[in-house]
């Protein structure tokens, strides 16, 4: 597939709020002491990021006026299922900030905020998983892969705010958590790696076109400069430069954060977790790319050839 | 008042419903139009896809945006491709045109994840179509058909992909013999076969049944209704082998 930067702009960031808000209420829910204004804060931030995620969904769309009209097919499309859990999951996040303000503390928003974050981490991955042709996507691996790293990103995240807004108490708890959940992740990720690896596609030419024998090859994909079909779902770019990405963003979403995850931990110092926080951004965005990259949709077997 | 109340309360005498356009998911069709290409007669002319763009441009599916057209790399939206594939190991190889287009399956990947509704499967003849008004472009039906048989127009911004001439195989101000997708009354050799595949006794379905009709990509269980006439192996005169 040709990446689309819309989506993986918005997967990643929105996995990211999905990851910090999820951190905060589990906090809350386990009675941590928390000042209100430090809350209230990270809230903001992580609505804001779900805003720009929001943002970037609808430059996805070749209709964006019409983007209303995507939470009719709930019963069958994973899309639409999406479209819906987002506004309510940036909604109930303005309610608690609400709440907060007013000094309502109740324990239902955090909650409600928690199970709307893992809906949308699971309507996000099955819009790809429920894709059983593009195999490299079809597995439960996707579904684990987006709801760990965004965990991963969201407890680096509320680290870095804990450890600069002397939040000692979240930091205590989040900044193993985050250690380890990015190691989590780390090993699923590459047990997906290792999947696609040795994976056997089921389309064949052959079977593409119903031509039975062992020698095919395609001469003419019937127009000279290219559709559709070659812009949308060829990325273009060398398998080196692939092999780059892939070692790129396992060092920079999993291994470098993990590493200063644990010097932040032993030295006790704020900046590694800054430091984390920054090599994750460009790493998170490499790692969805290449999820994109890496698919490869049956259709291409019948656009090899210009001629 | 009390008339008010007894037409209350009488069972509603309900107009007759509106014919439902959708087919549900997985539901059995009565009728479901298709197309069936002779690979033996395809010469790869191209004259179904010229024909085609003709008429959908100027057709309820149009207009198909061309960017470029005079450049150096025009490209367009099309409906219908022929390709070519070569077999076999020179100079034993056979060259073979193959016309692609919407396979219009009995199962279409492609409508369940619309978000919009925009995408679906006509109950009353099975023709999968895009209602451009509902489509919202987010591209993720192509995503969803293994085939690469949709193409986003890139200047309306929508989805399109083969009407099987919906607006023209109903049309009663055309002739009879007219009322048929424009690549196929364009097709020189007869390549292209079009009508009811549920139809025991047409045409299409007899083609398919004697003479081996495949469908393409079955390993992912879409059921295409448009199927290929495998090339048949002609026996050269006086060949001993």
């Amino acid at each position: 597939m040709n990446p689309a930067f819309s989506v993986v702009i918005f997967t990643t960031i929105a996995g990211a709020a999905q990851g910090l808000v999820v951190a905060l209420a589990l906090a809350v829910l386990a009675g941590l002491p928390l000042a209100p204004g430090f809350v209230s804060a990270a809230l903001i931030l992580a609505e804001a990021m779900l805003l720009i995620g929001l943002a970037a969904s609808f430059a996805h769309l070749g209709r964006p006026e019409r983007a209303w009209r995507a939470v009719l097919m709930w019963r069958t499309s994973w899309l639409s299922r999406e479209v819906i859990v987002l506004p309510a999951f940036i909604g109930v996040i303005a309610l608690w900030w609400l709440a907060l303000r007013l000094g309502h503390a109740t324990p239902l928003l955090p909650l409600a905020a928690i199970l709307l974050a893992a809906l949308l981490w699971y309507c996000t991955a099955m819009i790809y998983a429920c894709l059983r042709f593009i195999q490299e996507w079809a597995q439960p691996l996707t579904l684990v892969n987006f709801t760990l790293i965004g965990l991963s990103s969201g407890l680096v995240l509320a680290s870095a705010l804990a450890a600069f807004a002397g939040e000692g108490v979240l930091l205590r708890v989040s900044g193993p958590c985050a250690l380890v959940v990015t190691l989590i992740a780390w090993t699923t990720r590459m047990l997906a790696l290792q999947h696609n690896a040795t994976l056997k596609h089921k389309s064949t030419l052959q079977s593409a076109t119903g031509i039975n024998s062992p020698n095919l090859v395609q001469k003419s994909m019937g127009m000279s400069a290219g559709s559709f079909n070659t812009r949308e779902f060829f990325h273009g770019r060398t398998l080196a430069l692939l092999r780059q990405v892939k070692l790129g963003f396992i060092v920079l979403c999993f291994v470098l954060p993990a590493f200063f995850a644990l010097l932040a931990l032993a030295s006790g110092a704020a900046l590694p977790w800054v430091l984390a926080v920054l090599c994750q951004v460009p790493g998170l965005v490499a790692e969805r790319w290449f999820f994109f990259a890496q698919a490869r949709h049956p259709q291409n077997l019948y656009y090899q050839v210009v001629s | 008042m009390i008339r008010w109340l007894q037409e209350l309360l009488q069972p509603a005498v309900v107009a007759e419903a509106p014919a439902r356009v959708r087919a549900e998911q997985g539901e059995t069709l009565a009728i479901q139009l298709a197309l069936v290409i002779d690979l033996n007669v395809c010469v790869g002319c191209h004259a179904c896809v010229t024909s085609c763009k003709q008429w959908n441009t100027s057709g309820s599916a149009g207009p198909l945006a061309d960017q470029k057209p005079y450049g150096a790399d025009p490209t367009g939206t099309f409906f219908n491709r022929v390709q070519t594939y070569e077999a076999g190991i020179f100079p034993g190889t056979e060259t073979i045109h193959f016309p692609k287009s919407c396979l219009h399956c009995e199962d279409p990947p492609c409508v369940p994840v619309c978000p919009t509704g925009a995408s679906y499967k006509r109950k009353e003849d099975g023709i999968v179509l895009v209602d451009y008004d509902k489509c919202i472009g987010c591209k993720y039906c192509a995503w969803a058909c293994p085939y690469g048989a949709r193409e986003l127009d890139e200047e309306r911004q929508v989805m399109t992909k083969c009407t099987l001439c919906v607006d023209r195989i109903y049309d009663e101000h055309l002739p009879k013999e007219d009322r048929k997708p424009a690549c196929v009354k364009a097709c020189p050799t007869g390549a292209r076969l079009f009508g009811d595949v549920k139809d025991p006794n047409s045409e299409v379905s007899k083609a398919i049944r004697e003479r081996g009709g495949y469908a393409l990509m079955p390993e992912w269980e879409t059921q295409p209704a448009n199927q290929y006439l495998p090339r048949r192996k002609t026996d050269v005169v006086g060949d001993n082998s």
